[in-house]
């Protein structure tokens, strides 16, 4: 029963994180970033409701934990489109390394 | 036992669902089948959700995640970016090797990290109240200052996204 043991869930979790370390460095445009950045939080959230499942003595404690990490990404994604919707209108790209000066 | 080889079945559903979606999030310049594939991977993850005994986080991974931030990001592709652009930004092959090899190499070392450890399970583990009344009850009881501090976070977000994103006369970004 490979959906019963702790691994499966672990190594999809670090499948997450990989991928979406992959996602971050290759891809070109903010919006690319911050959909890699939701990848990897997903997977932490995995790795909590995985270990809850089956090394916590008590079952809401991780799963209360996943919830605040779901509205922490809501909250995060909300701050970085607008973000990135500033930083759009002001330099007229989305390029990050075409964001380079700073002003005092 | 067919019960259960029905849910092996499904399970690798599931994990297909989650590294195919992730891979087209990852790999695909254009961007809206960027978000498209995450919220292919979302609604995998939600399905594992469901084989870890809690059907009411199942939900809520599809009603944030898949309904809520994939459709702002939805929204950001296409106020912010227009269509040649999206073509445009293809990956540049400056940075893939380099990526590749880093997270090659995360995937090799914890994955052997995980497998080489020996987990220990907590007295009495898996075997507590799974139901959403007791989720609710130390929602409010135990966890009372997360559920405080998640609102308040989630409030100033939303002021600070406005506030950002703001174009008024007086101040803000030009």
């Amino acid at each position: 029963m490979i959906s019963y043991t702790l691994h499966t869930y672990l190594i999809i979790a670090v499948f997450l994180l990989a991928i979406g370390l992959y996602g971050i460095m290759q891809h070109r445009s903010m919006i690319g970033m911050l959909i890699s950045i939701e990848l990897i939080l997903n997977g932490a959230g995995l790795n909590f409701m995985a270990f809850n499942r089956f090394l916590a003595p008590d079952p809401t404690t991780g799963q209360i934990f996943t919830l605040f990490i779901m509205g922490l990404a809501a909250a995060e994604a909300a701050i970085a489109v607008s973000l990135i919707f500033a930083v759009y209108r002001k330099y007229k790209t989305s390029d990050p390394e075409q964001i380079s000066d700073l002003r005092g | 036992m067919a019960y259960g080889t029905f849910t092996e079945i499904f399970f690798y559903l599931f994990v297909v669902l989650i590294i195919f979606g992730a891979l087209v999030a990852v790999t695909s310049p254009i961007l809206m089948k960027a978000v498209m594939g995450l919220a292919m991977a979302m609604f995998g993850i939600a399905g594992l959700y469901l084989y870890l005994n809690s059907p009411f986080l199942a939900l809520m991974q599809i009603l944030i995640y898949v309904g809520a931030v994939c459709i702002m990001i939805v929204f950001g592709i296409m106020v912010g970016y227009t269509p040649k652009q999206l073509a445009e930004y293809a990956i540049g092959p400056k940075n893939t090797l380099l990526a590749i090899v880093t997270s090659l190499l995360t995937l090799g070392v914890l994955s052997f990290a995980l497998v080489k450890t020996q987990w220990v399970p907590a007295t009495g583990a898996g075997s507590g109240d799974y139901s959403l009344a007791h989720l609710g009850e130390t929602l409010m009881t135990r966890y009372g200052l997360a559920f405080e501090l998640i609102s308040v976070i989630l409030m100033i977000a939303m002021i600070g996204a406005v506030a950002i994103t703001w174009n008024g006369k007086r101040r803000g970004i030009k």
